[in-house]
């Protein structure tokens, strides 16, 4: 097919990404220079989201057989966009005190970024797997980003060797689907399982491609590497982590389950409810005793993407506008509290502050670091006046629109089992400080772009939170163009 | 406007006060900051009282009689608005919550002497947080206020409580705020149910009470949805097999706490029952008081024993709450306006007696370090006019006439008595507990041997004063209760209406 002026337009946010690798290659080539590597990232993000205002005049529009950008998309893109320019922000004042090569990172970031982009936007197995490997891969590095700190390194290889059985997973599931039904779009295959027929291979298919995105969402049964990950990646990666790979995998993942609809599909139908459930709970029961936030987060994130799921599971009229709105508000959230973890961390001085001794009676040395976890840390447990609450209501209203009373109840159980573990973190943040050494942010970190970014996000989690109206006819819009 | 003003008062003062505190203001501005909010608040809930005319509105018809509303669009997607509404009922609930406001800034003044700006901001949200709920009249805006209220009791029991029996206040703090939280969220399931319902029927959103109220619905889903009500204000009241936060929170919260927490905290369920859960589900309601009964029966009687057994006096306070509440439970759901009007001035009589208990054993423990009986002893004349008025408030608290809580008790059980005769008499036997448990505390900390004969300084004038307001509001309350009852007279009948109405007439209306 020829490609139109409207397609460039519509590819632009990518290609203003991929410019932006090759220019900060380029750059470092050329001289390394740390500020000038982030500044670059950060022109060619900013540049990047403003460019999807202009991909929003051509939507709905299919570019090649790979790509669909539609409303939906955009508003993907335009989050992980977001939480990549927070990441690069909170990186710049960690990577200040890193002792090895500190531009690469950002090359790495930006892959992933473009990675995150195009899997938002695939309708097609190529390009879900070229995506998912892009934003992969580069990960790998992230994770393993301070490798003379063994548990960095241990974090990176770990993501590696499972990433890898999870992508040869994804390839077989494909592999069957295209066996069956001789296309690799989407909408293609959802036809051919509308046919009947071949029941059973499109249903190993697409299972094998639940295990495989399953383990990207760190999805109970397949989490185990989600809290050694988490805590020993450095913080501004696990925060990238944590939301641009989750929103990615989950856009596309709705996607997919929209354009091809196995909901009517019992086995799988079921299979995924249990798997949301046992995500919940088992989530947040193995959070209970984390003295490390870092490894916390991991698994409290386990079970917010279970609480999800249950959109998914519902697949109702609410179901994309909750993924859309759970997504806003988680991201915006787990931004905010590895913001505060890694500006605790800042700048980089082997392992992070994680634990939660490090946090003791941080109000009264640093009280806006420490109001803005305290609005994190609530608006995780879901508290009204914070974004988390609207997140966790659109959770509930799908769950009760389709009558799926066993995990509405496992959202009540696993809330009630979470507060716990949040309201312990909170609390210590207000103690008076224990006799252990503490680590504690620079004195400027509120001029430091990082703690600016982490107080505009704690404003809007409390903006959200009181008045989500403008968020929720944002999302309204962002319609998915099925077929 | 006067009805978001009542609202966002204390918002706006608790903001100052921690502002002023981080400005490096003294303590003693920001007390009085703090005051002065919850004296305006006092002062304009009063001013809406003797203006208002609360008698009228005897017509029932769908839309509710308020007073006063005050609405604007809020979500529009869910159809969820920010509507404030005004009747008997609440303005006797908001009044009675700016004046404990006022109480629980005034019994601080010198309990609390460490981070007092941010102790006054969670105090003040506290009160504003409990002021949105009696306002509240969409089932969003009602749960927003109903779970975030929580956060500020939860800091000011965990950073400003005592540690008791070994445990620490953290302890406490985080139970209490796993009880109600969790209970909440099945209120939230129970409203989305209540609103999908009346969305399959409609095809709109809406949260609004009013609408919701005629939403028809029956079978096991009305009892589910009624019981995800009733389980969230049980928490709260707190009915008995639910109560296990209750004693914790209340021993270790600081005096401010517990006064919020007895006197308004425990009184937002049980108008959550009469605002909420009877109206919106009149039939499964009316079918499941006995029920709700026979658990106000077990927490009378369970609640006494609860309390003779307690060595903590605060424990003991608490415990006879529970008590209480039993009567509570009992009056609102036999369902006659008599015993509805005596639940409400149960209420009230009860806010000012534990708060006057709970007051006092915070000057107690002031002076003397312990709240355990086993310790005191002896106190009368010692402390000069304390003791008295422990027994004025320990007499309230049993029940004696001439004091409030007779009248409540008296118009609970003569108004049940017609509906249910035989739990009637049950619980009658719970007064003379009420009387043993009473006494007990009496004899325990104030008669017997004095450990020694020195004196330990009687009330200042501060203390004194406070004290003798609210026991003289208690007695006024005692001889003339027909100014609580005028005011709520109008919304007791139609809250009876609704529920009565239900199985004498299910097909007209």
């Amino acid at each position: 097919m020829n490609l139109t002026t409207s397609h460039l337009i519509a590819l632009l946010p990518l290609l203003i990404v991929s410019a932006t690798v090759i220019v900060v290659m380029l750059g470092v080539a050329w001289q390394r220079h740390h500020f000038l590597s982030a500044t670059l990232t950060v022109i060619g993000l900013n540049a990047a989201l403003v460019s999807l205002l202009a991909t929003l005049t051509v939507t709905p529009i299919q570019v090649t057989p790979l790509l669909a950008f539609d409303n939906y998309s955009v508003l993907f893109m335009a989050l992980a966009l977001i939480a990549a320019l927070a990441c690069t922000t909170l990186a710049h004042a960690y990577l200040e005190g890193f002792d090895d090569r500190r531009e690469e990172y950002y090359m790495l970031l930006l892959c992933s970024v473009l990675g995150a982009m195009t899997l938002v936007a695939s309708r097609h197995m190529t390009a879900l797997f070229i995506g998912l490997e892009l934003m992969s891969v580069p990960l790998y590095g992230m994770a393993a980003y301070a490798y003379r700190n063994r548990v960095s390194l241990e974090a990176g290889l770990k993501y590696m060797v499972l990433s890898a059985a999870a992508s040869a997973f994804l390839l077989f599931g494909m592999a069957l689907l295209y066996a069956e039904s001789g296309t690799l779009e989407f909408a293609g295959i959802g036809a051919s399982m509308n046919q009947g027929g071949h029941d059973l291979w499109l249903l190993a298919g697409i299972g094998m491609m639940v295990i495989a995105l399953g383990f990207k969402l760190s999805l109970v049964p397949f989490h185990l590497w989600t809290p050694d990950v988490y805590e020993g990646a450095p913080a501004p990666m696990s925060a990238f982590l944590a939301t641009v790979s989750k929103l990615a995998v989950f856009a596309l993942l709705i996607r997919l389950f929209e354009t091809a609809p196995v909901t009517g599909n019992d086995v799988l139908h079921t299979v995924i409810a249990v798997i949301a459930f046992a995500s919940m709970i088992v989530g947040n029961l193995l959070a209970l005793r984390q003295n490390n936030i870092k490894r916390l987060l991991g698994y409290s994130s386990i079970a917010h993407l279970g609480y999800l799921l249950t959109a998914l599971v519902a697949s109702n009229s609410l179901a994309v506008e909750t993924v859309g709105v759970y997504m806003v508000t988680y991201v915006l959230t787990t931004l905010g509290t590895f913001g505060v973890v890694a500006l605790v961390s800042s700048p980089y001085s082997g392992v992070d502050a994680a634990d939660m001794s490090h946090y003791r009676g941080l109000f009264w040395r640093r009280p806006y670091l420490a109001a803005v976890m305290t609005v994190m840390m609530l608006s995780l447990a879901g508290i009204p006046m914070t974004a988390g609450f609207i997140g966790k209501f659109y959770a509930l209203a799908v769950g009760v629109q389709s009558g799926l009373w066993w995990l509405v109840a496992g959202i009540v159980v696993g809330s009630a089992i979470g507060l716990y573990y949040y309201l312990r973190v909170m609390v210590g943040l207000y103690l008076h400080e224990g006799e252990q050494s503490r680590r504690d942010a620079t004195d400027d970190w509120g001029q430091r772009s990082g703690g600016v970014m982490v107080l505009l996000l704690a404003i809007a989690v409390l903006v959200l939170g009181v008045y989500p109206q403008p968020m929720i006819a944002l999302i309204d819009a962002a319609t998915m163009a099925t077929g | 406007m006067i009805l978001p003003w009542l609202l966002f008062l204390p918002f706006i003062g608790g903001l100052l006060c921690w502002q002023a505190e981080r400005a490096g203001v003294a303590p003693r501005p920001i007390r009085w900051i703090a005051l002065l909010t919850m004296v305006a608040v006092l002062v304009l809930s009063l001013w809406l009282w003797v203006t208002g005319d609360y008698q009228l509105g005897t017509t029932v018809g769908s839309e509710p009689d308020w007073q006063l509303q005050f609405r604007l669009p809020w979500i529009d997607r869910f159809g969820i608005t920010f509507h404030l509404a005004l009747d008997g009922l609440s303005l006797i609930m908001v009044a009675l919550t700016g004046f404990l406001g006022v109480l629980a800034v005034l019994c601080s003044w010198q309990e609390i002497d460490t981070r007092i700006g941010f102790f006054h901001l969670n105090l003040l949200w506290i009160i504003g947080g409990v002021v949105g709920v009696f306002l509240a009249i969409d089932l969003f805006l009602f749960f927003f206020f109903w779970e975030m209220m929580l956060v500020p009791m939860y800091f000011l029991i965990a950073l400003w409580g005592h540690s008791s029996q070994g445990k620490s206040p953290v302890h406490a703090a985080i139970k209490f705020f796993i009880y109600t939280q969790a209970s909440g969220l099945l209120m939230l399931v129970s409203i989305l149910g209540l609103v999908f319902v009346h969305y399959s029927q409609t095809g709109t959103f809406t949260f609004d009470y009013s609408v919701l109220r005629e939403a028809p619905i029956s079978g096991v889903f009305s009892w589910v949805l009624m019981l995800g009500f009733f389980i969230a204000f049980a928490v709260k009241l707190p009915v008995v097999p639910l109560h296990g936060w209750l004693p914790d929170a209340h021993a270790q919260a600081p005096t401010a706490g517990s006064v919020d927490l007895a006197g308004i905290l425990l009184k937002t369920a049980a108008y959550g029952m009469l605002r909420f859960a009877l109206p919106l589900f009149p039939e499964t309601s009316q079918a499941f008081a006995p029920f709700a009964m026979a658990l106000g029966l077990i927490g009378i009687f369970y609640g006494a024993v609860l309390a003779f057994a307690q060595s903590d006096m605060k424990r003991l306070i608490a415990c006879s709450s529970i008590s209480h509440m039993g009567f509570v439970l009992i009056g609102i759901y036999s369902g006659t306006v008599l015993a509805l009007q005596g639940v409400i001035v149960q209420m009230v009589a009860h806010a000012f007696s534990a708060a006057g208990l709970f007051i006092l054993s915070g000057q107690i423990y002031e002076r003397l370090k312990t709240r355990d009986m086993r310790e005191l002893g002896g106190l009368f004349g010692r402390m000069g006019a304390l003791p008295g008025f422990a027994l004025a408030f320990v007499v309230a608290s049993l029940g004696m006439p001439g004091t409030g809580n007779f009248i409540g008790e008296f118009l609970i059980l003569f108004g049940a008595f017609s509906v249910v005769p035989w739990v009637v008499v049950i619980a009658s036997i719970g007064l003379v507990l009420a009387a043993v448990y009473s006494l007990y505390l009496m004899h325990r900390v104030y008669w017997g041997p004095p450990a020694s004969e020195t004196s330990l300084g009687g009330l200042d004038t501060r203390e004194y004063l406070m004290m003798l307001l609210v026991l003289g509001l208690s007695l006024l309350l005692g001889f003339y209760p027909q100014l609580v009852l005028d005011v709520s007279h109008a919304a007791m009948s139609e809250v009876n209406h609704w529920f009565v109405a239900s199985t004498s007439s299910p097909l007209s209306s």
